[in-house]
Parts: C-alpha cells; structure tokens; sequence
C-alpha cells in the first residue's frame, strides 16, 4: 500500500468531520473516494496530502509511520502533489506556474526546461506555455493545475473534484486524459469526486464516504453492483430502492409481494432497476416472476429515454422507456398498465 | 469671486515661478511623510506579515483593535505625542518637541494601523489557498511566506502608498507636536490653516493646489497599482 489511513479523527470548530475512517490506497491504483457533499472528503484527502494533522489516527506511506513535524515530513510531503478543486494559479505565465515546483527543488534549467516542455505536450498545454495564467479558463486552470503538479513526478497524485463545474465536453476531456495519463506514468491517483459516473469513468478501487465514514469500500464493480445499503445504492444511481421485509425467496414492500433470487429473512432494502422493468397494455405470459398491475401517474423525459411512474398497490416504481415503445404502448396519465420484471433484477441490500 | 479668481492666478504663478517659501514648506511636508511613512513600512509591514502568518490567541481581537484605529483622529494622537515627548513625558529626555522629528513619530503612530491593516489585508486576499497550493508543490514554510508576499506585492504597495496619503494630508499632529515653526516645522496643511486664518489666500491657495497634486499623485499610483496586481 502506499498510502493507508488509519482511523482518523478530526474535529473543526465542533464540528465532527472525520469520524474514524480508514483506506488503503494501492501503489500505482486510481483511487477514488466518493461521497455527497460536505461528506468529509476534502478534510480526509488534506491529510493525505499531509497539509493537515488529524485529531487522532495514523497517516502511513509506503508502510511507514508519517511523522507529525520535521524534517521527515517535509520529505514525505515532497513526494505527494495536491491537485485543489479550485486551483489557485500564481500570477505569471502558464510556463511559470508549471516550472515553479521544479525550480523551487533547486532542478537545473535545462531540467526544468525539457520536463516542463514534456508536460506542457502530455497535458494538451503546449500552445499555453507564454498564456498569462489569470486568463485561463476553468478547463485550462485544471489541465495547467494537473501539469504543475504531475511535472513533479509525484509517486501520490491528489485530485479533489477535479471535475466539479466543468461543462460535460471539458470534464470528459479531463477525465480522458486523467486516465490516460494514469495508464502511461504508473502515478498512484487519489480523486475525491461526489459523482459516481467519475469514478465509473477513471477508477479501479474506492471508498464512498457519508457523514465522516466510509460505507463501503472496494472495486468500482463491487461498489456498483453490490451496494451494501439503501445509501449506497441510491449514490450509485439506483432508484426504485425500498425498505422490504424478507422471508426466504420472497419480500414484501409495502402491500406488494416481490419475487427476488435470493434467500433471506427479516428486514432489509431492495432495489429495482428501472430498465429491468417491463411495459404491457395486457396481461401477457411471461417467465418473469413478478408480474404486477398499476397505473401511470407520470412520464417525464430522462436524457433520450423517458420515466413513467407507475403507482402499484401503495408504492410507486420509475420505469425508464424508449421513445418507440412509449409511442408503441400509447401511454398517458392515468391510464392502467401491466408491468413485470424478473426476480433476478431485484437488488438485496 | 473676483478676489478668489485672481488668488488663484496669483497662486500659479507662485507655483510656476518657483516661490522659494512655498516650495520650501512643500519639500518639507514630503521629506517628513516620507520618513514617517519609511520607518512605519519598516515597522509594520513586516508586523502585518507575523500576525498573518502566525497563529497565536487573540489575533482576531489584534485584527479588529488594528481595523478600529484606521479613523483614529489626528488631534488624539498630536496630543497623546505631545504628552510623550513634552519635558514632562517619558521621551521628555530626547528634546524633540517642536521638531520635524516629532511630527514624524506622531505620523507613524498615526498610519501605524493603516499600514499594518492594510498589510493585514492584502496578505489575507491572497487567500488560504495559495499557501496551500504552494506548500502542496513541495515549497518549505519560507518559501511560502515569500510566494504569499510576491503575489501580494501590489496591495502591499497600496498600503504603504495610502499610509503616506494619511500622513502629507494630516493636521493636527503636525501642528500640536510640530509647532508651526516657519523655515523648521511649518508643512502644507499648517501652513494653509494658518495662511487662510491671517487673510493670505493666494499663498493657502497655492500650498493647496500642491497639497491636492500630492494626493492625486498618491490616488493615481495606488489606482495603477491595483490595476497591475489585478492583471
């Protein structure tokens, strides 16, 4: 591991950020530490970084014990680079921002020059070199920030929301080259971003945190399609997610009967993925073991698809349609539709 | 209005043709707001820089008595410079009273919180993040304090420029500690008091038209300035 947090505590003025959380973060992984915001994931990466001194807990690289103060640290610190969510750009030219790091490391000039010119050509920002850096824009502020930091050639790269306020073009751009870049340095990345397609995007591994925890950590695909709890699966992009009460292969939510895959008993949550759920105007035969009436109560367009709210019994379940099959079925407000769905698209959590 | 508008062509052509009495006082009044502003550069901006870059407590109550004295009135601290250097005080000893010397102290107390607020200021607008950035790039705590004052170096300047203005504009310590000694502590605004209370306008009038291009010189500089630190 080459970075491992253990159980750090940390209070500012009262108020509880981090409440004992605990990562590991793989040497050469794309960590990402996912959470809503205001979840303690800025506080959490400053101290990876080691700009902060946690309360309690221990900051481990490369397995060893980061010291509180001295020298030590101050080496330690110079083999992380921090990436801000708003970078501040130092006043002066893009060129400038880029070498500062290097020229502060006492790194000769024909160094600084061809490491900043290699950067400057990996990060897209060649013809930005001599671009006074308070005329950037948000998108070319990040990529010169990322560029600043990367031409360190950091054994910990940290990005806190890299792609927070980006317009959709420049954050896939961002994120491609994030990848990109991860791929061809071998750099170990530690993104905090508060959008899990970001981290569908980029990541290998990562931790969601909530109110100063972690929830769950693991692969990206483990904490896709195996959400721990209603919490989790509502980050990942679930919906249709309800309280159940399960005995053996079956559950009850509210009045209706679920038919799930699994066997369990007691109370816990499911979920129903939207577009596992199927539309009809009649009773059909169908293998699907759940095979429910209700009415429509709302269809609202969703990207290029569309949601219809279908109110079954006392719950309500969101159903993502094509176009061509909202116009195939006719479906209006109000009107009664069959729906059905397999047990094994039932989500247990 | 006849007799003010030929005051006026009598303090121009003062200007024009150099009056020595009138260029004396004006040279006067900028050597002693230079040296005040000097020694008060000197003194507090590098105080400014140890309250902004330190932690200690009670700096929020130091930042607010800092802000407080900024309209602290000229005539308090003439009489409270009077107090201390006056035969009786405790700087009694150095014979200053009456002398350039103790209206340059009295105007380094006077922009002593301009300076070091302003300071203050600057440095805090420079926001936490750019010495988080900076420590995050690798630089030691050194590095980051002289980083921190290169990005503020504009507003600095500003502070040490409107602590001047505080200084050539005042009145009342220069005339309480100062005297209003012809040819030795006579400056433009004592001068100009005195002029407009003995009849002689073109003469006021004239201090007073350097007077006001002393404070547009000021004005202008502090205007560029903000402009270069903004670019």
């Amino acid at each position: 591991m080459i970075l491992q947090m253990k159980n750090i505590h940390l209070t500012k003025e009262k108020n509880r950020i981090l409440r004992g959380v605990s990562i590991n973060v793989p040497e050469g992984s794309f960590f990402v530490l996912m959470g809503p915001t205001g979840c303690g994931k800025t506080s959490l990466l400053r101290l990876a970084g080691l700009l902060a001194k946690p309360d309690s807990g221990e900051v481990h690289f490369h397995g060893i014990p980061v010291p509180s103060k001295g020298e030590a640290l101050f080496q330690t610190r110079r083999r992380i680079a921090t990436m801000f969510q708003t970078p501040v750009m130092f006043s002066g030219t893009v060129w400038s921002n880029v070498s500062w790091g290097l020229k502060i490391r006492g790194i000769s000039k024909t160094e600084v020059v061809r490491r900043v010119e290699q950067i400057l050509d990996f990060t897209g920002l060649e013809n930005f070199a001599q671009r006074d850096a308070s005329t950037l824009s948000g998108g070319e502020r990040r990529r010169t920030a990322l560029a600043r930091a990367l031409v360190l050639n950091p054994e910990l790269l940290i990005l806190d929301e890299p792609t927070t306020s980006l317009d959709p073009s420049f954050k896939r751009d961002l994120l491609s080259r994030l990848n990109e870049i991860h791929s061809r340095t071998g750099t170990t990345f530690l993104m905090a971003t508060h959008d899990f397609t970001d981290a569908l995007a980029v990541g290998t591994i990562g931790a969601v945190m909530r109110h100063g925890l972690v929830t769950q950590a693991g692969s990206i695909d483990e904490l896709l399609f195996k959400p721990e709890n209603s919490f989790m699966a509502s980050f990942t992009g679930m919906r249709n997610i309800f309280p159940a009460e399960f005995a053996g292969s079956m559950a009850r939510v509210g009045e209706v009967d679920v038919a799930h895959a699994g066997d369990r008993n007691g109370h816990g949550f499911l979920a129903i993925p939207p577009e596992s759920i199927v539309l009809a105007l009649s009773k059909k035969v169908t293998s699907e073991r759940n095979r429910l009436t209700g009415i429509v109560k709302s269809v609202e367009r969703s990207g290029i698809n569309w949601d219809v709210e279908v109110e079954v019994s006392d719950i309500s379940l969101t159903v993502a349609v094509t176009t061509g099959a909202l116009n195939e079925l006719s479906v209006t407000t109000g009107s009664s539709i069959y729906i059905s769905f397999k047990a094994s698209a039932v989500h247990l959590f | 209005m006849f007799h003010l508008i030929e005051a006026f062509s009598i303090a121009l052509r003062m200007i024009v043709s150099g009056d020595a009495v009138v260029f004396s006082i004006a040279l006067r009044t900028l050597l002693i707001a230079s040296a005040s502003t000097l020694a008060a550069t000197l003194l507090f901006v590098p105080l400014g820089c140890l309250i902004h870059f330190n932690s200690f407590r009670g700096k929020r109550l130091a930042r607010g008595f800092i802000q407080t004295m900024y309209s602290v009135p000229t005539v308090f601290v003439g009489m409270l410079v009077f107090l201390m250097v006056s035969r009786a005080g405790p700087l009694g000893g150095m014979g200053i009273l009456f002398s350039p010397w103790a209206i340059i102290l009295g105007e380094i107390i006077l922009i002593f919180p301009i300076i070091t607020g302003l300071t203050l200021s600057a440095l805090q607008g420079t926001g936490k993040g750019l010495e988080d950035t900076a420590i995050a790039l690798g630089a030691r705590r050194r590095t980051m304090v002289l980083k921190v004052l290169t990005e503020a170096r504009y507003t600095m300047l500003t502070s040490v420029l409107m602590g001047f203005g505080r200084a050539v504009s005042e009145v009342g310590v220069a005339i309480m500690v100062g005297g209003n000694i012809a040819g030795h502590t006579r400056t433009l605004t004592t001068a100009i008091a005195l002029g407009v209370g003995k009849g002689e306008t073109a003469s006021s009038i004239a201090l007073g038209l350097i007077l006001l291009s002393l404070a547009m010189i000021v004005s202008i500089m502090v205007n560029l300035l903000q402009h270069g630190g903004n670019r």
